[in-house]
């Protein structure tokens, strides 16, 4: 099969593809269709019928034809009454997940997503085994976003305090791109990430290490892995550089000037309380956009962060 | 009928003129042309936001905006074009300017409420410009909850501004349709009524129906943003679903407030210049009403992936199905109408055409976006932007144009240059199709709407989009100094320059202050055009 | 009956109509449609209400345990009645008894301005115990974490019912003095006839109102 973009369609991954693409397809013929007889019919009394000189009549005034008026009245009715059938079926089988599905929920905020596995792996990317129904739950810590596979043909709003779901099943291996499409503010079109699908031993081989991150490795380092994999670094530059937060070079050991709140020395305590109840104290020229971490960090990773913080001079 | 004051018989333009007495005016004329002329000015201000942020997208790096300002961008182009331009657009222009002349009245039934209108519309725009001063509105035209309850002021204000501009429509809608009840002349009778008021009887409905429910929206979002009262904010116990429902329940059916009055101008131009009479008139003009009618019950349609159950969702994609039917049956009488006519290319005839074929795609375009399944894949990308450009530009603000070129001679006394209109309007068409088009492809393709950065496939489509908007731009230009320079340069406008049989063309080019100089006794239909003699 | 001789002028009709009956027809039109518009935006409202009452069953009945019945009752009565006086209003126009018409309007400002009083009585009260809408909430004794939002609905419903009945109020006054400038007849008692049917509906919502918030737990 030829699993490649076409004129119309993006790349193709799931079983999806043969719900969406055929109904898209078929309606691009019946379009075509009914555009082409218009404006053939525009075209053709145009040309037969145009004025050529100024005091010309028209040959004949016809003011209805029932037969035909009729015509054009359930012609299209039984074409949208078909169509409503296919896009309701197809539509159902997309929204009811399959027996036997394995769940991951993914959280979304501004401006990242993190997947969080039943063996308490956490991630950034989505890692998902081949030909497996997978059902995504879905839920935001913000405002609203959606959470949409091109390749995948499915999409579903993210929102906040309440779970919503999707569900698909990939069909070959590949790494496909993930989009935000609900408006969720300054970098909406920054909030992409990437669902790769691999075969099932090299899923639980990586869903094994995942779900341990910190095994092996010092706290820096583990800081250093949640740094991107909390989605920290959608705000947050190592570098410097003044983002939607303030950057964490040089941040630990800075005097913080937080308006109302005062001037405040960065040590641990203060990093942990900003993690933990980032409105506590919001550092001036900023808005208090952050957020909450209470009961998503665990404690181990509270300390990675810190530890990673320190590093960064 | 009633005997005329003296001094009635000097034409609108000229009884009493300054600046004062314009503004004070509750002539219908003088009131529509205040508004077509803020109307315009909106449109070139919107304009003029799409343009910055098209080039902004010529490349996906940062070409000079900031995220931050491509979303205030493109909210302020939505906002504007919404509320600014096409949702007032068509009824208050050009339909308070014809209309009582098309019926043979004298005014509208309530002329100081007509003026009342316009204030409130001005006060509305003022504080939509005020918002861009106070701040940064980045909340997009649908102010999605919980978004848009950050307190963030210039939000604040541009809801307070979208809620007097839907007290300005809701005192339009009715002034119209209690004029079209109360004040036909003698003879009009319904089925005497051009197709232009049927449709304004249809946009009058959805008017006085559907804008309440925004003000109520307008006004729980500020009471949200100012107490927390927790109806629509998530963190409070709210529902951010219910805020879409009240939203798309005024937004859908203003989507046919905006295009239904395009389909009277369509109506009107398409007969006056094939000199034949609309096919099937009563489906025409019913099936305006019957537009009005289902659009109430299909707003779900916008929430297909927002978290309504599965039967909502069935039961509206059924419902919007339905709005295909009486869209076929214009289109299609529409091409009817032209058989055998006596067709005549001039300007107002080629924007009606260009009009036929946009509503043709958006219209098609819709349809599948009500096909559930697909819609999941198109939901919030390039494709539906298109689609509703297609409806909303290319369609409605396209006979509007049109409409302007029609009723000028009647509006200013004055003929425009035939040839730079007919080049304006190819231009329009050309550069119109460039841009949206490619969106289609983009969008089914899997680009999303309000992105500021883009995967780099996606390029040569935006700029292709890009290039074409530089098209349309100049060829809007073009049709505008061609109009405004006919007050100079423009021959001297006889009564029936087209040759058409509605009633406004009985009166003078421009008209009296009571419009006519007796009050006109109606006896045929009013597209009772002769036949050629084999 | 005697047809009160008032020496007021009478009523002219305006330029841009052809008869006394069109101005009359047309006037009483955009009335009607402007209660239509008023009807949509009141039960966009309660659809609304009633949704939380389905969301939040508890904190409804708790919040509206906290709502004195017997107040509502008493303006209920207020109400009514005064959309009586406001019926005879009317008939009294008809009957060009320009006395008779006063004296109903005045009563109906009167029982206007009672409905009003006793909101404020309810209004203080809930200042007082802080069951204030959102942010401005500082009552004690409310288990339901979502009670607040009855109190945040009952402020928004209430209050806009209440601005509702003040351009009521308002248009009564309005009458009360056209109706020393124009003589009113059979022909002409138009302001009379407007301010009745805008004071019915000011009537109907809060019959719906009532009960929604005081009576359903
Ligand atoms: C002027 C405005 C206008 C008009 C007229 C329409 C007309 C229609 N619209 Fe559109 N729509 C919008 C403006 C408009 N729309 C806007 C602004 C949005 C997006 C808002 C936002 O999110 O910001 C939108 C979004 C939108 C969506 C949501 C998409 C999404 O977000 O996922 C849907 C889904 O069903 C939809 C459907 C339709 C349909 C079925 C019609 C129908 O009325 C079309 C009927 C016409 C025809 C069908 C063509 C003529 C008929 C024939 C040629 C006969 C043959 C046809 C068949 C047999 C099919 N529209
Ligand atoms: C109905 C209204 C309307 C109209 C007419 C337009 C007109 C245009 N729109 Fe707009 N658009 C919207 C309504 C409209 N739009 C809405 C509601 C949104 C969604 C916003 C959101 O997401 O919140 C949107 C979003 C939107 C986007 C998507 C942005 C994004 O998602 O990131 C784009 C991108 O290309 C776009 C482009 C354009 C362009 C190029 C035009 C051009 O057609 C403009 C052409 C106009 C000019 C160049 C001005 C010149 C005019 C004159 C000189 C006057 C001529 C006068 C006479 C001839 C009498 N629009
Ligand atoms: C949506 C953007 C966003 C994300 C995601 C984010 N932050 Fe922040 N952060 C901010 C902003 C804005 C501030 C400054 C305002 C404030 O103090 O709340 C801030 C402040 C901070 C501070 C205090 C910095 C100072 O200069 O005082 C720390 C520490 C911090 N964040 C840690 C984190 C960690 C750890 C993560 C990820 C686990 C994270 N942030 C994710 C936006 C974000
Ligand atoms: Cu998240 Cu857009
Ligand atoms: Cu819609």
């Amino acid at each position: 099969m030829d699993n490649s973009k076409t004129f119309w369609l993006p790349e193709k991954a799931s079983t999806f593809v043969d719900i969406v693409d055929p109904a898209f397809n078929l309606y691009l013929y019946i379009s075509y269709f009914f555009f082409f007889l218009i404006i053939i019919l525009v075209t053709v009394f145009t040309i037969k019928y145009l004025r050529r000189r100024p005091d010309q009549l028209a040959t004949a005034q016809i003011t209805h034809n029932l037969t035909l008026e009729l015509g054009w009245t359930i012609i299209p009715l039984i074409v949208v009454m078909g169509l409503f059938f296919i896009g309701m079926k197809g539509y159902l089988h997309m929204r009811v997940a399959p027996a036997g599905y394995m769940q991951v929920n993914v959280k979304g905020q501004k401006w990242a997503w993190s997947f969080e596995y039943p063996s308490g792996a956490v991630n950034d990317t989505l890692v998902v085994p081949v030909n497996t129904p997978v059902k995504l739950a879905l839920t935001s810590r913000d405002v609203l976003h959606s959470f949409f596979i091109p390749a995948f043909r499915t999409k579903a709003d993210v929102i906040p305090n309440r779970w919503h779901a999707l569900w698909f099943q990939a069909t070959r291996t590949g790494v496909f791109p993930v989009e935000c499409t609900q408006y969720c503010g300054t970098n909406h079109s920054y909030m992409l990430t990437a669902v790769k699908v691999v075969e099932a031993d090299a899923y639980s081989e990586w869903l094994a290490t995942a779900s341990d991150p910190g095994k092996g490795k010092t706290p820096e380092q583990f800081g250093a892995i949640l740094y991107t994999k909390r989605g920290c670094s959608a705000c947050h530059s190592i570098d410097g550089s003044k983002a939607v937060g303030p950057s964490w070079k040089g941040l630990f050991g800075r005097q913080e000037n937080c308006g109302a709140g005062g001037m405040v020395m960065v040590d641990e305590a203060y990093i942990r309380e900003s993690m933990l109840s980032p409105t506590a104290k919001v550092v001036m020229g900023y808005q208090p956009v952050m957020p909450v971490f209470q009961g998503v960090l665990s404690d181990r990773e509270v300390v990675a962060l810190i530890s990673y913080i320190k590093t960064l001079k | 009928m009633i005997a005329h004051v003296q001094g009635d018989n000097i034409n609108y333009l000229k009884t009493r003129s300054g600046i004062m007495n314009w503004l004070v005016t509750v002539d219908h004329k003088r009131i529509g042309m205040m508004y077509l002329a803020s109307i315009l000015c909106f449109f070139i201000t919107g304009g003029t936001f799409a343009f910055l942020f098209r080039l902004e997208l010529w490349s996906p790096l940062k070409e000079f905006l900031t995220p931050d300002q491509y979303n205030q961008f493109f909210t302020l182009h939505g906002v504007i074009m919404v509320f600014l331009v096409v949702v007032p657009g068509i009824p208050a222009a050009l339909g308070n300017f014809i209309l009582p002349l098309q019926i043979g009245a004298k005014d509208l039934a309530f002329p100081k409420l007509n003026l009342t209108s316009l204030y409130l519309y001005w006060l509305g725009a003022a504080i939509a410009l005020w918002s861009i001063v106070a701040g940064h509105a980045d909340q997009g035209w649908t102010m999605y909850a919980p978004y848009s309850l950050s307190q963030n002021p210039a939000v604040l204000w541009m809801m307070v501004a979208a809620f007097f501009l839907g007290f300005s429509s809701i005192l339009t809608g009715l002034n119209f349709i209690v004029t079209m009840h109360n004040m036909r002349a003698p003879g009009m009778t319904w089925y005497r009524m051009p197709l232009f008021l049927w449709a304004m009887y249809a946009t009058g409905i959805m008017q006085i129906f559907a804008t309440p429910v925004l003000a109520i929206t307008l006004i729980l979002l500020l009471i949200e943003n100012f107490f927390g009262i927790g109806i629509f904010d998530p963190t409070l116990g709210g529902d951010p679903l219910l805020m879409q429902h009240f939203f798309w329940f005024y937004s859908h059916p203003a989507v046919y407030i905006i295009v239904v009055p395009g389909f009277g101008i369509a109506s009107e131009i398409i007969a006056a210049f094939s000199k034949k009479d609309i096919f099937g008139y009563r489906f025409v003009a019913y099936s305006s009403v019957a537009i009005a009618i289902i659009g109430f019950v299909v707003w779900g349609h916008h929430m297909f992936v927002a978290g309504q159950s599965e039967l909502a969702d069935s039961i509206f994609s059924f419902l919007t199905f339905f709005t295909a039917i009486p869209s076929a049956i214009k289109v299609f009488n529409w091409t009817a109408t032209l058989y055998k006519g006596s067709i005549d290319l001039k300007t107002p005839m080629l924007y009606a055409l260009q009009f036929l074929w946009n509503f043709t795609i958006g219209g098609l375009t819709g349809i599948i976006l009500a096909i559930l399944s697909v819609d999941i894949h198109l939901h919030d990308t390039y494709f539906v932007v298109s689609h509703f450009h297609y409806v909303a530009m290319g369609s409605t603000m396209v006979a509007f144009i049109g409409g302007i070129h029609y009723w000028w001679p009647k509006m200013t006394g004055k003929m425009y240059n035939e040839t730079v209109g007919k080049i304006a309007a190819w231009l329009v068409f050309i550069g119109f199709n460039a841009t949206f088009f490619v969106q289609l492809i983009m969008g089914s393709l899997g680009s999303p709407r309000r992105y500021y950065h883009y995967w780099d496939q996606f390029q040569i489509y935006h700029q292709i989009s890009t290039v074409g908007l530089v098209i349309l731009a100049i060829g809007l230009f073009t049709a505008l100094i061609n109009l405004i320079g006919s007050f100079w340069n423009g021959s001297v406008a006889p009564a029936n320059p087209w040759g058409a049989k509605t009633l406004e063309w009985q009166a003078d080019s421009p008209p009296v202050l009571y419009n006519f100089t007796e009050t006109p006794i109606v006896t045929h239909g009013p597209y009772a055009f002769e036949t050629e003699k084999a | 009956m005697a047809t009160a001789s008032t020496g007021l002028p009478e009523h002219h009709v305006a330029h841009h109509f052809d008869s006394a009956e069109q101005e009359f027809d047309s006037v009483k039109t955009g009335m009607w449609l402007f209660i239509a518009s008023e009807i949509m935006m009141f039960g966009a409202l309660f659809v609304g209400a009633l949704l939380f009452h389905t969301l939040h069953p508890a904190a409804f009945s708790e919040g509206s345990s906290h709502l004195n019945w017997h107040l509502g009752a008493i303006n209920t009565f207020f109400l009514l009645t005064s959309g009586l006086t406001m019926g005879l209003a009317v008939i009294a126009a008809q009957h060009g008894e320009q006395g008779k018409v006063r004296m109903n309007l005045v009563l109906s400002i009167i029982l206007a301005s009672g409905f009003l009083v006793v909101k404020t009585i309810e209004y203080s009260a809930k200042f007082e115990h802080g069951t204030l809408p959102g942010r401005l909430w500082h009552a004690h004794g409310f288990t339901d974490p979502f009670s607040h939002i009855f109190f945040g609905l009952y402020f928004v419903m209430t209050g806009l019912h209440a601005t509702h009945v003040l351009i009521g109020m308002g248009m009564m006054i309005w009458a009360l003095y056209r109706s020393t400038q124009v003589k009113f007849t059979r022909g002409y008692f138009t302001p009379i006839e407007m301010v009745a049917i805008y004071w019915a509906l000011v009537d109907l919502v809060w019959v719906f109102l009532f009960p929604l918030l005081y009576l359903i737990g």
